[in-house]
């Protein structure tokens, strides 16, 4: 077995033993409601996080994204109430938009060779500034087209809803698994997280693929804010404050590396929904503070940290070790 | 002609790489590259595949003038290349890297089963069977080593250039490589071939050229040119008296001042003893993976210990940690200098004081002109290249960047120093003065460890010689015992084949 799968081993296993647990608890834990609900109430997270992935396997990092989602949702609300364009035409400007607003960003970090961590912090203010300046107000969304896909959903047997937006998240995963693990321009990015230079005279075209990764995670934080806005119905320019960083953490959590260069996209799906199971579990509780989630998804993000310098160590105590 | 290079200028702040030097390949020749370390091979290699854009002079291939801003680009016109300082990518798998940017694929996308099939193919012509689905960081040296050169081979439709490819390899891996290499050159390919092992330029070149200080020396017909003329070329000077053939070492006995008594850790290193005398050379001998370099790590603490003790005159001594040995006075100068040994940001001087600094404390700062009078006497001492002590190290030449790793240790003063491989990717130039360097320590009452791939060498510096086998002590020669067939004799494992080799350094 390589080792650099046992992250994304550990993190199903904890997944499922998580699961276990709540359903022992709570048996209506396990039912397609609860099944259907988790997907819905992450879609928007697990969609961001999807390009966080790719972004930190290129050794990146992008702090843009939370602020580029609300930038999405006052976007879309102020564009439907002051001007007649359907929401699809709206959707399309603002995928062109916050993908070029990526992009950008991605060209930056490659020409100044200014680390990903400063251009993509300036990004998230410019991102949240420029949402403030299209409205300070929660704006409301009341297109009947936003009705219907808000109440686009499958029954599943069961009665729990899979709802459109938690098939786009599952979809979005999908591409992603593609991009990231059977394309030649993801198997650059492995490259760029493995080690620049290298990656460079193996032939790796890193501006390029710096763009790319960049101009990626825009387009999903632009779907996400297209998803979230859905989700509330609204666009409001102080709301999902900090989602990059919990994005961040299901990345990790999910066994990527933070430094880059290794890592599973499906292993981050398996963070997100460990996260949002988490946060059920506390609401089928009913008395635990909802502060016990961020506790909870600290102490995990804890353990696989250690998880990963551990692995480190004994892959090199084992590479010492021979054959 | 198959490439040509006219008139090729590097300039870097402060340093002019290359001069106007030319440089011909003809189609089915093995060209040697040679020259000192700091002479501008690599970067010349370096101009050449659009690694680095050069400041002046053209460069054709087929006669058709090129000028590849990327590597890609210069993959696409058939050059392939291994760099030196290796590699390919540690957290991609063993298939990955060979066949990086060439993925088969069906309908747009990776084909794994294709992918890893095209890889144990191209692997299987050097006699290697590996699990290429594991990661290549996985893997010894020597098996990264014959990744990066398969690689290579592939992506050369016309030219294949090799910097160093065997500096990390055994003899039995030289050989796979080298008929590669013949078997290219039949079939047409240009090779250009770096090394300082003479004796593999003088087995597998056609034609040498020689660079000194960044300036064309000459070209010859290898038949033609005999060793002490190509070092005559390539160092401007004569070789004063080779420390190679100098009379051996006075082998008589020493006052023992370590001793190592059922020293060993379970899956590294069996357990052995040793003991080392005052002012002597230990030589260890030993194919890789025989367990050379384990013995050093166990020794100084890298992987401690698990059984056994290790005593001074005074008494026992603890080991347990690289900290505890270097409080002990020891020191261990690795054989991944690359990886184990530079700070590629710091200058060279930062980087020689770096250990006794750590050693002081950071609160006792050595006095800057202490500093800088140290970083002066190594440079002159191990003759390194560079335009003043306050060059970064990333900079330097390949083995000017080994000797800085040895001058750090040097500087330490250690009662015993460990050497892995001390004089790997040197020239031959500098690999004399090492070797009198070594005697000079232990003129001094320096006691050392020497561990050497190179027989001769390890005759001329050592007072015993132990070898080493599938990683247990096999042998330990001493006095007139020591000659290069003993060590040979005690070496060769019966039967063994150099893939099961191979395997066993994996
Ligand atoms: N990136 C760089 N920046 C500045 N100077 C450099 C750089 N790379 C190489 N040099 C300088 O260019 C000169 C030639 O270096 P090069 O690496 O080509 O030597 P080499 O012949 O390959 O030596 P070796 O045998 O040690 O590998 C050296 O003086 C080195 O310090
Ligand atoms: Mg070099």
């Amino acid at each position: 077995m390589n080792l650099r799968a046992l992250p994304l081993y550990i993190t199903i296993a904890i997944f499922l033993a998580a699961y276990v647990i709540c359903w022992l608890q709570f048996p209506a834990m396990l039912s397609t409601r609860v099944i259907g609900n988790l997907l819905t109430d992450n879609a928007y997270l697990g969609i961001v996080a999807v390009g966080m992935t790719l972004v930190i396997l290129s050794g990146g990092i992008d702090l843009s994204v939370g602020a580029v989602i609300a930038f999405s949702g006052v976007f879309i609300a102020v564009l439907l109430r002051d001007t007649g364009l359907h929401p699809l035409v709206v959707f399309a400007l603002l995928l062109a938009l916050t993908t070029a607003f990526g992009a950008a960003m991605g060209f930056l970090i490659d020409r100044l060779a200014m680390p990903a961590f400063i251009v993509t912090l300036a990004g998230m203010f410019l991102a949240r500034g420029a949402a403030y300046l299209l409205s300070i107000e929660s704006v409301p969304i009341q297109h009947p087209f936003y009705q219907s896909l808000q109440s686009a959903y499958w029954l599943m047997p069961g009665k729990g809803r899979l709802t459109l937006i938690g098939v786009l998240m599952l979809a979005t995963f999908a591409l992603g698994i593609v991009i990231a693990h059977k394309t030649r321009f993801g198997a650059s990015v492995m490259a760029l997280g493995g080690g620049e230079a290298t990656a460079r005279l193996m032939g790796v075209r890193q501006g390029r693929t710096t763009v790319l990764v960049y101009a990626f995670s825009g387009a999903m934080a632009g779907l996400s804010g297209i998803v979230f806005s859905v989700y509330t119905g609204s666009g409001y320019s102080l709301a999902t404050v900090g989602t990059e960083l919990t994005a961040i953490a299901a990345v990790v959590i999910g066994g990527t590396l933070l430094t880059g260069g290794s890592g599973y996209m499906f292993g981050t799906l398996v963070g997100v929904l460990t996260m949002g199971l988490i946060q059920t579990y506390i609401v089928f509780d009913g008395t635990l503070s909802s502060w016990w989630t961020k506790i909870v998804i600290g102490l995990l993000l804890l353990l696989f940290i250690l998880l990963q310098k551990g692995l480190l160590r004994l892959t090199q105590s084992r590479l010492a070790a021979a054959p | 002609m198959l490439l040509s290079i006219r008139s090729l200028t590097k300039v870097f702040p402060g340093t002019r790489a290359l001069d106007g030097v030319d440089f011909d390949l003809r189609a089915g020749e093995v060209h040697a590259l040679l020259g000192e370390n700091g002479a501008g091979k690599s970067t010349l290699i370096k101009c050449l595949t659009g690694a680095y854009q050069r400041s002046e002079g053209t460069i054709s291939l087929d006669g058709v003038e090129i000028a590849p801003r990327s590597t890609v680009e210069a993959q696409d016109l058939g050059i392939g290349t291994v760099y030196q300082e290796v590699n390919l990518l540690p957290n991609l798998t063993v298939a990955q890297n060979l066949l990086f940017g060439r993925e088969p694929r069906r309908l747009g996308l990776i084909d794994a089963r294709a992918l890893r099939r095209e890889a144990r193919e191209m692997l299987a012509r050097y006699r290697l069977d590996i699990n290429v689905d594991r990661d290549l960081g996985s893997y010894s040296v020597a098996i990264q080593q014959i990744v990066a050169i398969a690689r290579a081979v592939e992506l050369s439709g016309k030219v294949l250039i090799l910097d160093e490819p065997t500096a990390s390899l055994d003899a039995r891996e030289v050989e796979m490589v080298f008929d590669a290499v013949r078997s290219l050159r039949d079939k047409g390919l240009g090779i250009v071939f770096v090394s300082h092992f003479l004796d593999q330029v003088f087995e597998i070149s056609d034609r040498i050229t020689v660079l000194r200080n960044g300036r064309y020396v000459t070209t010859a017909e290898t038949a033609t040119l005999d060793r002490v003329r190509l070092i005559e070329h390539m160092l401007g000077r004569t070789l004063a008296d080779d420390v190679l053939h100098s009379p051996p070492p006075d082998r008589g006995p020493r006052p023992a001042m370590l001793s190592f008594k059922g020293y060993g850790r379970k899956g590294v290193i069996e357990p052995f003893d040793m003991t080392i005398g005052q002012g002597e050379v230990l030589g260890l001998a030993g194919l890789l993976g025989s367990g050379r370099t384990e013995t050093a790590e166990v020794m100084f603490g890298l992987r401690p210990a698990q059984t056994g003790e290790a005593r001074d005159t005074s008494g026992p001594v603890s080991l347990g940690s690289p900290r505890a040995a270097i409080a002990q006075g020891f020191g261990f100068a690795p054989e991944d200098r690359k990886t184990d040994g530079i700070v590629a940001d710091l200058s060279i001087r930062e980087n020689i004081i770096l250990g006794m600094q750590a050693r002081r404390g950071w609160t006792r700062p050595i006095p800057r002109a202490e500093q800088n009078r140290l970083a002066d006497d190594f440079i002159k001492r191990l003759d390194i290249r560079t335009s003043g002590r306050e060059k970064r190290i990333g900079e330097l030449s390949g083995g000017n960047q080994q000797k800085v790793v040895l001058a750090r240790w040097l500087a330490m003063n250690p009662r015993f120093l460990i050497l892995d491989e001390p004089t790997r990717g040197i020239d031959v130039g500098a690999h004399a003065e090492i070797l009198r360097l070594i005697h000079e320590l232990v003129g001094q009452g320096m006691s050392l460890l020497v561990i050497s791939s190179e027989l001769d060498e390890l005759i001329a510096v050592s007072n015993r010689v132990i070898v080493l086998r599938d990683r247990a002590q096999v042998a330990e020669l001493t006095g007139a015992e020591i000659s290069g067939q003993a060590i040979m004799r005690a070496i060769a494992t019966p039967g063994g084949t150099a893939a099961e080799t191979m395997e066993r350094a994996g």
